[in-house]
């Protein structure tokens, strides 16, 4: 990476947490609107790649979960294919989803295993993409840009 | 109990997949999880034959969305027998795998990437509905492709290329199809399918079977769409290689099959004469193609163009007769295929080359393997007793009552060219001396793995050979039920 950006440095911070906590929005407030869990895992991608952009591509998949976009990946998946089991255990047809309130007095909050699904899926997302984007900023690191300086030499 | 066993043929190698992943730093565990999953795929697959074997046909809509809006697998003789055989193949390939011969680069996603393959031609096999086919050649097309890019060499990065812009193509001609039979139809579902296209103008089905069957037909490997095999299958670690040549083409070839001969039997008459020349061209060019070569893996993979060709000629044929013929003779290729190119692994690992110009003396050095050899390349040439004669005769057969003679005369041909190529790799890498004259054998290759697998697939041959009674009535029994007759 080039010089070190301090404004960016210093604005990534605050902006990963921001961008995650809004990923999470989008993540649950897909069950009845807009969103969901693709669209979440992208947003969260962003947050990766402008961790990369700061700190470097290695910084930013330490903070994945579990530090591995193949293992972020495969939990999502696996969270997917668990969301379906239930139903197979009561004699349904695999991924027919189920749904249920939990009782707090004074209000309700509702699971389904609908939301475990989508929870993977923007797990998987997450993990791929991010996989993705940040070999290619490695990559990119490696093999030094045609118009900087070391090239032209 | 049936749901599970219906989801079975994506949901275990799918889950393979993803604990061979999670495995992914620690190799023996992945590679003993991967084993104990391609066991468990087989168990599943051999009691989805049991449950299906009698007539019954095993199906789940997933999510209980009911037919014709939801995805539906549809298991019935003619898919269960197929996933069955890619338990198979995977066993076998995957034993092979373990030993020396060729194993190529042991990455830690490979493993995962084949399971990810085997997920893709079984959901293929056992789906009925046209966009979960399509999405399921997808999952093939992803998965080989990087199994095709590890190891980064110049010429897999070019083979992973070439395989993805040819296949590409036929990914977006089926997308195409997909997209004008909804449109035009409305329905996804084959059992809808079947209903509805009784009232589409015939020109408009014609028009629609075309573009779809193109579209298969690339992905099959057949004249004049196969440029993208050849360009690259040779890049490939053996193993992984004999997989992929048993398995990949032959869903595209089954995909033809249950378009024209089951969902929407009886197509029409142009399409069934196209696809009778273009399987005749196709055995043409493959045999010649392979005549050219002196690489083992490039001639057996234009072998597997040639052989195609039969396949696809025993569709063409149609009717209860043609349909069994064509499962069948699937079953025997598979078989034999997988095997020869297993067995030239093991020539490689002995010699030290798949080029026959820089390799001999193995009749001396190893006859057994001279004897292993022969099963599955006489079986390929038609040779009596072996599972390759049945499965030619019932092509023949039924090409000579259909009056068929030119079809008849260019598929005889063709098994005698086969006989040359065979002979070749016989003469060259078994009978003629080795060019080095202090050559010997390597005495340290770990090989017992790798006969263990071919030797089993050697024996499927030859008991297919000898026993041919029994898979013969369950293929015309797997025929009666397509195309709309009564299940």
């Amino acid at each position: 990476m080039n010089p070190r950006l301090v404004i960016l440095d210093v604005v990534a911070r605050p902006l990963y947490v921001v961008i995650l906590l809004a990923s999470l929005v989008v993540l649950l407030r897909g069950h009845n609107e807009p969103g969901g869990g693709f669209i979440a895992g992208l947003v969260a991608v962003s947050a990766s790649v402008l961790w990369a952009l700061a700190h470097g591509p290695a910084a930013a998949e330490a903070r994945l979960p579990f530090r591995s976009p193949l293992i972020l990946s495969a939990v999502g998946v696996a969270l997917g294919a668990i969301a379906g089991l239930p139903a197979l255990l009561l004699g349904d047809a695999f991924l027919t989803h189920l749904w249920g309130a939990i009782p707090l007095g004074f209000t309700e909050i509702e699971v389904s295993t609908v939301l475990v699904f989508d929870v993977g899926v923007y797990l998987c997302v997450w993990g791929a993409l991010a996989g993705y984007a940040l070999s290619l900023l490695e990559a990119d690191l490696e093999a030094p840009a045609k118009d900087s300086p070391e090239a032209r030499r | 109990m049936s749901v599970w066993l219906a989801a079975s043929p994506v949901l275990v190698p799918l889950a393979t997949t993803l604990v061979t992943a999670l495995a992914h730093r620690h190799p023996r565990l992945q590679r003993i999880l991967s084993l104990a999953g391609i066991v468990a795929f087989f168990g599943t697959a051999l009691a989805l034959v049991t449950a299906v074997h009698g007539g019954e046909t095993l199906v789940i809509a997933f999510g209980n969305w009911p037919a014709p809006f939801g995805i539906e697998f549809r298991l019935d003789r003619l898919s269960a027998s197929l996933v069955l055989i890619t338990a198979l193949m995977g066993l076998a390939c995957l034993v092979f795998h373990e030993s020396d011969a060729d194993p190529g680069n042991r990455h830690p996603l490979l493993l995962p990437q084949v399971h990810g393959v085997l997920a893709g031609v079984a959901g293929a096999f056992a789906t009925a509905d046209l966009f979960n086919l399509y999405v399921w050649f997808e999952v093939m097309l992803i998965a080989a492709l990087g199994v095709f890019a590890i190891g980064g060499r110049r010429d897999q990065l070019d083979a992973s290329f070439k395989y993805l812009t040819l296949n590409l193509f036929g990914t977006l001609l089926l997308l195409i199809g997909v997209g004008a039979i909804h449109a035009a139809t409305g329905h996804l579902n084959y059992g809808a399918l079947a209903e509805a296209v009784g009232g589409l103008p015939p020109a408009l089905t014609t028009l629609l079977l075309a573009v779809l069957g193109l579209a298969f037909l690339v992905k099959a490997g057949a004249f004049p769409l196969f440029a993208w095999l050849p360009a690259s299958y040779h890049t490939l670690p053996g193993p992984i290689l004999a997989l992929f040549a048993g398995l990949l083409t032959k869903v595209g070839a089954y995909a033809v099959l249950r378009l024209l001969g089951d969902v929407f039997a009886p197509p029409p008459m142009v399409l069934l004469e196209a696809l009778g020349w273009i399987a005749t061209a196709t055995m043409l060019i493959g045999v010649l193609g392979a005549a050219y070569h002196w690489d083992i893996r490039r001639i057996l993979a234009f072998h597997i163009i040639s052989q195609i060709g039969y396949i696809l000629l025993a569709t063409a044929l149609a009717g209860e007769a043609g349909n069994a013929a064509t499962l069948f003779y699937t079953w025997h290729h598979i078989v034999v295929k997988a095997n020869l190119f297993l067995i030239g692994a093991i020539i490689w690992r002995l010699t030290g080359s798949y080029d026959l110009r820089r390799i001999g003396g193995l009749w001396q050095a190893r006859p057994w393997l001279g004897v292993l050899f022969a099963i599955p390349a006489l079986s390929l040439i038609g040779i009596p007793p072996l599972s390759g004669f049945w499965a030619k005769y019932l092509v023949l057969f039924e090409a000579i009552g259909q009056g068929r003679i030119v079809w008849t005369v260019v598929a005889l041909l063709v098994s005698v060219l086969t006989l040359y190529s065979m002979t070749k790799i016989w003469l060259e890498a078994f009978w003629r001396p080795h060019p080095e004259a202090d050559w010997t054998a390597p005495r340290d290759a770990r090989l017992a793995p790798a006969i263990a697998a071919t030797v089993g697939l050697a024996t499927i041959t030859l008991w297919i050979g000898t026993q041919p009674e029994a898979l013969i009535a369950y293929a015309r029994a797997a025929a009666a039920t397509l195309g709309g007759a009564a299940p």
